[in-house]
């Protein structure tokens, strides 16, 4: 997958929850999101680049949102 | 001239109370306000008539209808006088005969019998027959065809001509274009012996205000209006009912068949969504049924270089099984996947999605509606609890303001635009919200009060500014919020809305809107008392599509504008079953009825009924497929009716993405963009060669009726069952109304759905079930589907793309009238008389600081690509927007377009993309390509370097 791509709309849905849901809960609701639509190879691509890229682009609701997804359910 | 069979009652319908009278001796009751011709055609006995249809007001001039009425003097005409309790009629006497065969006779000194083309269906001259006249007494004897002057016969329309000779000037065709279509382009020009009907300014048709809708070809009661298919064709041997496959008003058609062929196809009169009308495209341009284009054997190939071989079926379907298993042998189980379609039925798509699910044993399945509505079912599930409209369209009779936000209904959904039109011209307040002047901004009665115009990329700022006027001066209705919303949602939406930042004034330079336009339009929208949206793809095809979505859903329950009538958040969808493909389990994290894959007791039914072990994790949407594809993790695709190649953005991206597939299997009737890529073709089957359903942009199931024997041989569906057969995954349904009901046992909003019900009642709006047996008109009534209402905080985010110095103006994209879509089907009609290439609107000024000028080539560079289009200059777009449509592939709109997307759904962001324009000499690089590539079909060959100088 394309990081790039996934660190781009990883930082928009963040931009949403932001909004909706605050500072605070939205790291919870962007992980919910992406466990929702996002498809397990997105999903695993966005961990590794935050494991092993540190995360390059995320913004800090993005970040702690990947880091919330990177934890066993 | 009605479809055949039909029974014309003479004037339209009325609702009031019941009322008793008698006709002919006979006892009748009729609702107060029916015509005495209409009362009298209900209990069959039918008053002759000639300007009377019962889709047209009465009118009141033709004299045959005259009725005698026990206690009145005189003889009234019976189409415009309405019953009364108790009221005597008597249609026929001798003296109502001898009335009668005068006006006749004068008729006839203008038609003589036996001058129609088609005599047998020609009103006047059957009442003439029935009233024994064979000619006139008052023909002229010098020129006994003609008291006025003869004038040459219009042929200029593709599929209607108009002979004046052969007029009666009833003025049916002229109320048909002003009271059914809205578009008042006849007239009746001339006095007395002279007049007759014009179009505009006694232009031929085809270069008149005319939309070709054939409203008046249908209205006409001889053969002055007549379908050109109808002078070649014989009498039609039967007639079929069926829906539309063009947009998502899902029109009800009757198709006439002569010897095997559709030779003329007319709305019918009873179907709910279109009320008797249709447009040029539904009612004209079926003949891509037929095209010699259609692919009707199989055909395979190793490598997409390699020319297609024809095959059996058996070989093809077990050609294509086995690749599938093969690669998913060597990649992985998720290596594969498929794509359903909004141009097929409902059976079909739920069972590509099955078969996706249960024989391919992922949930890799997703629609072309993700390029389109996904927007819509994200944000109305969200905060409303559905994934769809909440009206029906009749709904809008009843709206007191109107408000359009991103859609042009009279260029895309046509029909259900006339029926707005007809609001409007009532007095209902309108509001259009769009960076183009679309045609409801100002025509033949019709005026917005309140047009934003707004630069493309700014709808969330305006929906928020609206929303912050209506919170901030008070306009909400707080008791409806109060029973029926989340408080909390609502007490922080409102804080949110009411700060400073969105308010009209702070937002005028974001929007380029006047902040009094948008507190005009907010507080109109907030009067009502029964206000309305309507919305098409300007709101869903952008970043922030969702968040618009939601934001609209707000901005209804703030003022109390959901569940009833008149009211409502209305998503005009694009395609004919765009609604149905999504309700039917086609996105990758949902089954049938917008259930995600991963509630295990949802999927457990599933499991049980189709007796397989389903995946619980959501699988790739089309954009993510293509990623994947370009990572070497995703190397086949079943696409059934979709053109990926030239519909979705960023064109290049989509190719390299498709070149990288080992297996691309392609169902279409024809060679499209996307089958350049394919190993695999299997014929596919129009909506005239197959059973099945539609849903409309209502939620309306209607039947779709098989007029013709598939060219191919098999409908879709059943190829689809062919291929999971061999796969190894059993399927044998005999009919499609076995498939609606596995869907039904499975889905709780489908659950009373059937073959029968439908047939029984015409159609059906989803929900149906116990709860409501005959269907839903109005969602939402009294509370809302997920219970409470819930306000999202919807935080304008500018989008990405940007303009620059290199890149100074955006470009948005649409539709225009006479083609639908990537143009597959109506580039292969006679629509391209109206419109054969897709041009660039750009505003005067833009173009004189560029040296263009109109009908010029120019080139269209973005962050994407470029292409060579030819430039229309016109104020229908602002300073600084561009704008054009995308039905031709050698116009290459997409390959401009980039792949930015929705937050939620990644819906493709189709309206904004900033370009450069340039006057050029040559077509793009891409564009010369194409044309020394293997071309698709003789049509495909054109480019603009083969057309320039022209």
């Amino acid at each position: 997958m394309d990081v790039e791509h996934l660190v781009a709309m990883a930082n928009d849905i963040a931009n949403f929850f932001d909004a909706e849901s605050g500072k605070d809960r939205a790291p919870e609701s962007v992980r919910f999101h992406m466990s929702r639509y996002w498809e397990s190879r997105m999903r695993r691509a966005i961990i590794e680049h935050l494991q092993h890229k540190g995360g390059a682009g995320l913004s800090a609701t993005a970040r702690a949102a990947v880091e919330k997804l990177a934890q066993p359910a | 001239m009605y479809a055949k069979d039909y029974h014309d009652l003479g004037t339209p319908g009325a609702t009031g109370e019941n009322v008793t009278l008698e006709i002919d001796g006979a006892t009748v009751s009729v609702p107060a306000g029916t015509s005495i011709m209409r009362a009298a055609a209900l209990a069959d006995r039918d008053v002759p008539k000639l300007c009377a249809t019962d889709t047209l007001k009465h009118f009141g001039s033709c004299r045959v209808c005259l009725v005698e009425i026990e206690g009145r003097k005189g003889f009234p005409a019976s189409c415009t006088t309405e019953v009364a309790a108790g009221m005597k009629v008597r249609t026929q006497s001798e003296a109502l005969t001898r009335m009668r065969r005068g006006v006749l006779e004068l008729y006839v000194s203008e038609h003589p019998m036996g001058s129609c083309p088609d005599s047998s269906r020609c009103e006047l001259e059957h009442l003439a027959g029935e009233h024994g006249i064979g000619e006139s007494r008052f023909a002229a004897p010098k020129t006994p065809r003609h008291v006025h002057t003869p004038r040459e016969v219009d042929h200029s329309n593709p599929y209607f001509r108009f002979d004046n000779d052969l007029c009666i000037v009833c003025s049916r065709c002229v109320r048909a274009c002003e009271e059914t279509q809205g578009t008042f382009a006849l007239t009746i020009e001339g006095r007395g012996l002279e007049s007759r009907v014009a179009a505009s300014q006694g232009e031929p048709f085809l270069e008149s205000e005319c939309v070709s809708c054939g409203a008046c070809v249908e209205a006409c009661p001889t053969g002055a209006l007549l379908e050109k298919s109808v002078l070649t064709a014989g009498l039609p041997q039967k007639a079929v009912a069926t829906t539309c496959a063009y947009c998502g008003v899902g029109c009800t058609l009757v198709a006439e068949v002569t010897d095997g062929a559709v030779s003329r196809m007319v709305p019918s009169r009873d179907g709910r969504a279109n009320q008797g009308h249709a447009c040029v495209k539904g009612r004209f341009a079926y003949g891509y049924a037929t095209h010699p284009d259609r692919v009707t054997k199989p055909l395979i190939r190793k490598s997409i270089t390699d020319e297609w071989t024809e095959v059996s079926w058996d070989e093809a379907i077990n050609h294509a099984a086995s690749e599938f298993k093969r690669i998913q042998a060597k990649y992985g189980r998720d290596s594969i996947g498929g794509i359903t379609s909004s141009r097929c039925t409902n059976e079909e798509t739920f069972l590509v999605q099955k078969l996706v699910r249960a024989a391919f044993k992922t949930n890799n399945v997703d629609t072309c509606a993700r390029v389109c509505h996904s927007p819509t079912g994200y944000g109305l599930k969200h905060t409303i609890g559905e994934s769809a409209g909440t009206q029906e369209f009749v709904s809008v009779q009843q709206a007191d303001v109107i408000m359009v936000i991103g859609a042009s209904p009279t260029e895309a959904h046509p029909v259900f635009a006339s029926q707005m039109k007809r609001r409007l011209r009532q007095g209902a307040g309108l509001i259009v919200v769009d960076p183009r002047a679309i045609p409801l901004v100002k025509s033949a009665h019709v005026e917005a009060d309140y047009h934003l115009r707004l630069l493309p990329g700014t709808n969330v700022a305006i929906i928020n500014a609206l929303a912050h006027v209506i919170v901030t001066e008070g306009l909400t209705r707080e008791d409806y919020v109060a029973e029926r919303c989340e408080k909390d949602s609502w007490e922080k939406w409102k804080k949110f809305v009411s700060d400073p930042v969105n308010s009209p004034e702070a937002v005028e330079q974001i929007t380029g809107v006047k902040a009094g336009l948008i507190r005009g339009a907010a507080r109109l929208y907030a009067r009502g008392p029964n206000s309305a949206i309507y919305y098409g793809l300007g709101v869903t095809e952008h970043s922030q599509g969702s968040t618009m979505v939601m934001g609209i859903a707000n901005l209804a329950m703030a003022t109390g504008n959901l569940g009833r009538e008149g009211v409502g958040v209305s998503p005009l969808r694009g395609q004919n079953n765009v609604q149905g493909s999504c309700d039917m389990g086609s996105f990758p994290h949902e089954f049938s009825g917008y259930r995600h894959v991963s509630d295990d007791s949802v999927r457990g039914a599933f499991e049980a009924m189709w007796k397989v072990s389903l995946s619980g994790e959501q699988g790739l949407r089309i954009p993510n497929m293509f990623e994947a594809a370009l990572d070497g993790s995703f190397k086949g695709m079943y696409i059934q009716g979709e053109d990926l190649a030239q519909s979705d953005p960023n064109t290049s991206h989509v190719t390299a993405a498709l070149s990288s597939l080992e297996c691309l299997v392609i169902q279409d009737i024809f060679h499209n963009e996307t089958a350049r890529y394919a190993h695999v073709f299997l014929p596919g089957t129009s909506f005239l060669e197959k059973d099945g359903t539609f849903t409309n942009a209502e939620r309306r199931i209607s039947r779709v009726r098989k007029v013709i024997e598939p060219l191919c041989g098999l409908a879709d569906w059943e190829v689809t069952m062919r291929l999971s057969n061999a796969l190894g995954y059993p399927m044998s349904y005999t009919h499609p109304s076995q498939i609606m009901d596995e869907i039904a046992a499975l889905t709780p909003t489908f659950a009373g759905v059937s073959y029968e019900k439908i047939d029984r009642l015409g159609s059906i709006q989803w929900p149906c079930n116990d709860k409501a047996p005959e269907g839903t008109p109005t969602m939402h009534v009294g509370e809302f589907v997920r219970g409470k209402g819930r306000f999202y905080v919807t935080a304008y985010v500018p989008t990405s793309e940007r303009t620059s110095s290199r890149y100074p103006l955006l470009l948005t994209t649409g539709r225009i009238l006479s083609q639908y879509n990537v143009g597959a089907q109506t580039r292969r009609t006679s629509n391209v008389a109206w419109h054969s290439e897709d041009r660039l609107e750009m505003h005067p000024h833009d173009a004189e600081a560029r040296g263009i000028e109109h009908g010029d080539w120019v080139g269209v560079t973005s962050r994407a690509g470029d292409t060579v289009l030819r430039v229309e200059i016109t104020e229908k777009v602002a300073v600084g927007v561009v704008y054009t449509t995308f039905h031709f592939p050698e116009s290459g709109a997409n390959l401009i377009t980039t792949d930015n997307s929705d937050w939620a759904t990644n819906c493709p962001e189709y309206k904004v993309t900033a370009v450069q324009v340039v006057k050029v000499a040559q077509p793009a690089a891409w564009q010369r390509r194409r044309q020394a590539a293997l071309p698709a079909s003789p049509r495909d060959k054109r480019t603009p370097a083969e057309t320039m100088g022209n």
